[in-house]
């Protein structure tokens, strides 16, 4: 598998990272462009600064090749790599001034002392920290601490700058300055910055582009307009940006049938009647009178947010956000339209509508009619159904079959919530166990990227016995 | 104002048995027998100044002595996992639960004439008195005070955040140019603490030098021992002098140790 793209200055192939048995990074491939900013962007736990750390030299994948220029260099030692890293909490040399922990770079490359003066005054007067060089790094304030590992990590002129988190410690006002100059400072050194962060407008200003993670996966490569606009599934669209995600489905290429009324949009090639998940943006919904709108509802909640007012809509037991300069007093009947071109379709994240596995029965008792079933090691107990020991059962499991057990003591325990995505009446969560994937609808909000115990109630599961030789 | 009322009993506790002890060895220090103010017990002092300055140099060479072996050791401590530094801090820290004096005869009965070490070595042919002499005493000092060089080195070098480390690593150092650059000058206010807590107790030890050491070898901390039972004034006189050479050694030390952690 070497391959690599024209002008790929970092490429990632088949990368594989494990902890503890616990997956971090599932086979990704990249390709990060020369002199681009690139922002890896996920959840807290997804994978991106493992992604980074690889870049970096500080990790090696257990399985996939890294190439830098077009050279293998998965057994090259940080120290030989022509990469420098913006750590997360700066890791400045306390016993340094911040003349000599910008020079430290230099000063290991043997660069002459002049040389090595004139260049550290030339990145202080970039970070904008002139005269700053006998300071003592432990009292700089946070965002000087910042420019300075900036500083230090640029003046070594690396053909690629790792920046991890390197705002999150800042306030929102420093934190916006930074991210301006961030973009300046790499547009003026002309220099490829790979840019770790949770935070998607900071994503979608500063970068070219953007690469979206979750749960070790890449969900979708792109630029910031792309992302926004054209998000491929529902857990890109929920990250990015405020949206509205609804189940539809997809009548035919350019009709789709949303909360029972058929509508008209522009996305082809998904089959007949399938079922898919729509986004419609809070600033693409037009506020009309209720006759002309294509779907009608009653506001709920306006709240002014500065620029537009942010109104909750209800329409069909369905929560609409809309962005609108108007408000609407709360009571009031309007309809919405969306042009066919703001209506964005995606395929279901979860490949089926229902839980869909099989199971062995592995005690039967007919007095009770009541049956055990082995899920992953457990054993589970089902009332009102009867099927004889050793029979293999085919499980349809709706969505709301399964719920998270309050009481700590689950079914199945330790399940790794991958997704949660409000779509407009209740939660789609999709949720992972050991051995499979498990979709869940619930009405309350769970914590991405953490761990529950889940219950099954199996009174609305449907039960089909397969051939034992079968599975 | 709370937090002042509390610290009445640990004012008292210092007047008590800090300063008014003080205050009297300065006081026996700067009279005779008469209770007359007198430089008498100075000058019988001065009587004593070899002892004392071998005492200083004793002292001095276990403390480097204990800094060549506890500095390695730290270091290689810091690195490893963390149950086994617990288990290694435990096996440093076990031989202290034992008493001091203990630990010293054991020392006498290895190292004593027809004793375990001097009958393997006279086997081998070599017969060397193996007690008495300088060496042994700093042999003794050593295996007091390595215990604490090893920890405070430890502490410090285990508190070196790993992202320094990786910060180094990323901007070019190899592991030699880690440790010259990094770890070796974040570790020095390790080493004074080690330094002061060795060099202190051993200069004014005393036993240690007596039962190792024999009549040639004894440390002024035995002469102070020796002398007060007949000669406060002069058992005092010495005293002081040997606070305040601590003392400048110390106040030396700190301020060579803050250039070090600067440059």
């Amino acid at each position: 598998m070497k391959q690599k793209s024209e002008n790929a200055i970092v490429s990632l192939r088949n990368i594989y990272v494990e902890f503890d048995s616990e997956v971090i990074l599932n086979h990704i491939n990249l390709d990060i462009m020369d002199k681009e900013f690139v922002t890896i962007l996920g959840p807290s736990g997804c994978g991106k600064t493992t992604t980074l750390r690889i870049i970096g030299g500080f990790l090696n994948p257990d399985e996939g090749d890294v190439y830098f220029e077009g050279e293998r260099i998965n057994k090259l030692p940080p120290h030989k790599r022509n990469v420098n890293t913006v750590f997360q909490k700066y890791s400045l040399f306390p016993h340094l001034n911040v003349f000599d922990n910008i020079a430290f770079g230099l000063k290991l490359k043997k660069t002459p002392k002049d040389e090595i003066k004139k260049k550290v005054h030339q990145m202080l007067a970039i970070v904008d920290l002139k005269g700053y060089e006998k300071r003592s790094v432990a009292k700089l304030s946070g965002g000087q601490q910042q420019r300075v590992a900036i500083a230090r990590a640029l003046v070594c002129d690396p053909k690629v700058v790792l920046l991890d988190e390197p705002l999150g410690a800042l306030d929102l006002k420093l934190r916006k300055n930074m991210q301006q100059e961030l973009k300046e400072i790499q547009q003026k050194t002309q220099t490829t910055f790979i840019y770790v962060t949770h935070d998607q407008e900071e994503a979608l200003t500063m970068s070219d582009t953007v690469v979206v993670m979750n749960n070790g996966n890449i969900e979708q490569i792109g630029t910031p307009a792309d992302i926004y606009n054209e998000p491929v599934n529902a857990f890109v669209a929920d990250f990015i940006g405020e949206a509205n995600i609804i189940n539809g489905t997809m009548i035919d290429d350019c009709r789709v049938k949303i909360l029972g009324h058929e509508l008209e949009c522009v996305d082809k090639g998904f089959g007949k009647n399938t079922p898919v998940d729509i986004v419609i943006r809070p600033e693409d919904i037009e506020v009309v009178k209720p006759e002309e709108g294509q779907l009608t509802g009653t506001v709920t909640d306006a709240v002014f947010k500065g620029v537009h007012y942010e109104m909750t809509v209800m329409c069909n037991n369905c929560e609409w956000l809309i962005h609108s300069t108007l408000c609407q007093e709360i009571g009031t009947e309007i309809g919405m339209r969306i042009i066919p071109y703001n209506i964005q379709i995606m395929n279901k994240m979860f490949p089926t509508a229902n839980n869909e596995f099989t199971a062995t029965v592995v005690s039967s008792d007919k007095e009770n009619n009541s049956i055990k079933i082995d899920i992953e090691g457990n054993i589970i107990e089902i009332e009102n159904q009867y099927f004889q020991e050793d029979t293999n059962l085919f499980i349809v499991l709706p969505p709301d079959g399964l719920h998270i057990a309050g009481d700590g003591k689950g079914d199945l325990n330790d399940v790794y919530i991958e997704s949660v995505i409000w779509k407009g009446e209740h939660n789609e969560i999709i949720l992972e166990s050991d051995e499979r994937k498990w979709i869940m609808q619930s009405d309350q909000d769970e914590q991405v990227a953490t761990y529950c115990p889940i219950s099954f109630d199996f009174s609305k599961a449907v039960f089909t016995p397969t051939d034992k030789e079968e599975s | 104002m709370k937090s002042k009322k509390l610290s009445i009993p640990y004012l008292i506790w210092m007047v008590v048995f800090t300063l008014i002890p003080l205050a009297t060895i300065i006081f026996y220090a700067f009279t005779n027998k008469q209770g007359n103010f007198s430089f008498e017990p100075f000058q019988n002092a001065f009587f004593y100044s070899d002892v004392f300055v071998r005492s200083i140099w004793i002292a001095l060479v276990s403390c480097l002595i204990c800094i060549i072996l506890a500095y390695p050791m730290a270091y290689i401590m810091s690195r490893c996992k963390e149950r086994t530094q617990n288990l290694f801090v435990m096996l440093i820290t076990i031989p202290m639960w034992m008493n001091f004096l203990l630990r010293i005869y054991a020392w006498v009965i290895l190292l004593q004439n027809n004793g375990p070490i001097d009958t393997a070595l006279s086997i081998l042919g070599i017969n060397a008195n193996l007690m008495g002499n300088a060496g042994t005493v700093v042999l003794g000092m050593v295996y007091e005070f390595l215990p604490f060089m090893i920890l405070p080195i430890y502490t410090v070098m285990s508190k070196i955040d790993n992202r320094l480390i990786e910060a180094a690593q990323d901007l070019g150092s190899n592991s030699v140019q880690i440790f010259k650059k990094v770890v070796f000058p974040l570790s020095i206010p390790g080493i004074i603490s080690g330094i002061t807590m060795v060099f202190v107790p051993s200069a004014s030890t005393f036993l240690v030098a007596q039962y190792l050491g024999g009549t040639d070898n004894i440390m002024i901390g035995d002469v102070i021992d020796k002398i007060f039972w007949t000669d406060q004034n002069t058992g005092s006189a010495i005293s002081l002098i040997l606070m305040v050479a601590i003392l400048i050694f110390l106040v030396l030390m700190n301020f060579f140790g803050d250039e070090e952690a600067i440059s």
